[in-house]
């Protein structure tokens, strides 16, 4: 399964682009309105790309009443990332969602342009939950300094899956004037640099929690997507290439069928956890038990545990 | 969209001559990117995406070309497009001049001589260049075409990166630019650290030509 990932397609002015993907991931709506932060607001560096847009979107009214239904209307299922700066904020936009035809809940638990709301993660998840019925995806942070301890309190607040990872903080200089290329001057990093974070963080979180997880971070090529499947991931989203290429959602899943096969593969999931069984000696899996919940709402939107 | 071999991301570049079979691009080495791309050798690949975005109009009654410096880029194929309308160019030097003799019936200006100086009235303005230049010359011809930039990743409205302020809310210059008539109020803060003309001349999202 391969998405794009969250403010990395706008699916109504590329809907070609984001026909090629089993899942739709909409920008971040939060409440209000926001117009995002002043230029510039990305760079490009030796190892990947900063950016600073700082959440833009029409916020949830407008979000409901005009952009939905024209996403709807593409044909992919379309999972909303929504984000806000409380618990109550985070149910209230839950809540509203529940009434549409949404496929699955995106919990931006982790934009490093705003104030970081990490520490609520559990009331945020918790709050949601009470929301909605449907899929719910935590989408964390991959600087947490424990990551796998909030990817556990998540899914015992209720989240069915997780999504891994956004970008992290990241700063460029001009080398002329030394002085910051954006705007805000530091912004997240996402691209090639972010894979090696990325991996760990899947392989960490996979065992902690078992939860599905929609891994993401730098992945360009199929062989990219085939490791982080190893690491855990059950789907796999693509973010920063789409910018330079894309067409990336069907080469990459074409390029991933290859990649398993080569490995002796059936299917690319059956490489799901590999990485994991040589490590002292435990077989390849999650050490916790996953809900029955999250297990039923995750195969909703044809992700398994 | 042009992105060399070895670089993450595309730069935004105006069509600059366009003979049958062949796409031609004007690009100033101003940083990694563009440098990439002058650096290209006969037989490397490139990645091309487009036309994207709103180029000029090619109605006007009077049309008038307005270029600085590497806004010349998108004027040698306008200019054939618009039938060789007259053009104003403005440069630093003498040496960064010498584009101007792609553009045919091009007056030349050079610093401290600016082209708001030479601008005659009862044009039709279709302008390209840097930012103090666009904003000078909506001044004195209203309706001018404006072609502005932007720093721009993806150029179909995906990275949201090449937002600038119109009419007091902020557009993504790819979707609703990079041409946008003088009426609207337009505010772009800093760099071309991404791009270097984003002038362009098309329309809708193509797929992109060359093979990863």
């Amino acid at each position: 399964m391969i998405l794009n990932a969250s403010g990395c397609l706008d699916a109504l002015t590329a809907p070609e682009v984001a026909r090629e993907f089993d899942a739709f991931v909409t920008k971040t709506v939060t409440p209000l309105q926001r117009e995002g932060n002043a230029p510039v607001r990305i760079a490009e560096t030796d190892v990947g790309m900063l950016n600073s847009i700082g959440l833009a979107n029409p916020g949830i009214d407008t979000f409901l009443a005009d952009l939905l239904p024209r996403l709807l209307d593409l044909g992919p299922p379309v999972w909303v990332s929504v984000g806000g700066f409380a618990a109550a904020e985070y149910a209230d936009l839950c809540a509203r969602l529940e009434r549409t035809d949404a496929a699955a809940i995106e919990l931006n638990l982790s934009c490093p342009n705003v104030a970081a709301p990490e520490d609520e993660a559990t009331a945020i998840v918790a709050a949601a939950r009470a929301a909605t019925g449907k899929p719910l995806f935590a989408k964390l942070s991959p600087a947490l300094p424990d990551l796998p301890a909030v990817a556990l309190a998540a899914a015992a607040a209720g989240a069915d899956g997780l999504a891994l990872v956004n970008t992290i903080r990241g700063l460029a200089l001009d080398p002329a004037t030394l002085r910051p290329r954006l705007g805000t001057a530091a912004g997240g990093l996402s691209g090639p640099a972010l894979r090696p974070v990325a991996l760990a963080a899947v392989h960490t979180c996979f065992r902690a929690t078992g939860l599905p997880i929609v891994g993401m971070g730098g992945v360009e090529t199929g062989a990219h997507a085939l490791e982080l499947i190893a690491a855990g991931a059950s789907a796999v989203a693509l973010g920063t290439v789409l910018f330079a290429d894309p067409g990336a959602g069907a080469r990459v899943r074409e390029e991933l069928a290859g990649e398993a096969r080569q490995r002796g593969f059936a299917d690319p999931l059956a490489a799901r956890g590999v990485a994991h069984a040589d490590l002292d000696g435990a077989p390849p899996g999650p050490v916790v038990r996953v809900a029955d919940g999250a297990r039923k709402r995750s195969a909703q939107v044809g992700l398994k545990v | 969209m042009l992105r060399p071999p070895g670089r993450l991301l595309p730069r935004p570049m105006s069509l600059c001559l366009a003979p049958v079979g062949e796409l031609g691009f004007l690009v100033d080495p101003i940083g990694p990117g563009t440098r990439a791309l002058t650096a290209l050798e006969p037989g490397d690949q490139v990645d091309v995406l487009g036309p994207l975005g709103n180029g000029f109009r090619l109605d006007p009654e009077r049309p008038l070309l307005v270029g600085g410096g590497i806004g010349v880029a998108p004027f040698p194929y306008l200019s054939e497009r618009l039938g060789c309308p007259p053009a104003l160019l403005g440069f630093r030097t003498a040496d960064h001049a010498e584009a101007a003799a792609l553009v045919p019936n091009a007056e030349v200006v050079l610093e401290p001589t600016l082209v708001t100086d030479a601008l005659a009235p009862g044009f039709d303005v279709l302008a390209c260049g840097p930012e103090p230049m666009l904003t000078a010359v909506s001044r004195l011809a209203p309706g001018a075409q404006l072609a502005w930039e932007a720093p721009m990743a993806c150029g179909f409205g995906a990275c949201y990166g090449c937002a600038v302020e119109v009419d007091g809310r902020m557009a993504r210059l790819c979707v609703e630019g990079p041409v946008i008539s003088a009426r609207a109020e337009m505010t772009t803060e800093g760099g071309v650290a991404l791009s270097v003309a984003a002038c362009s001349s098309g329309r809708a999202l193509a797929r992109r030509g060359g093979g990863r």
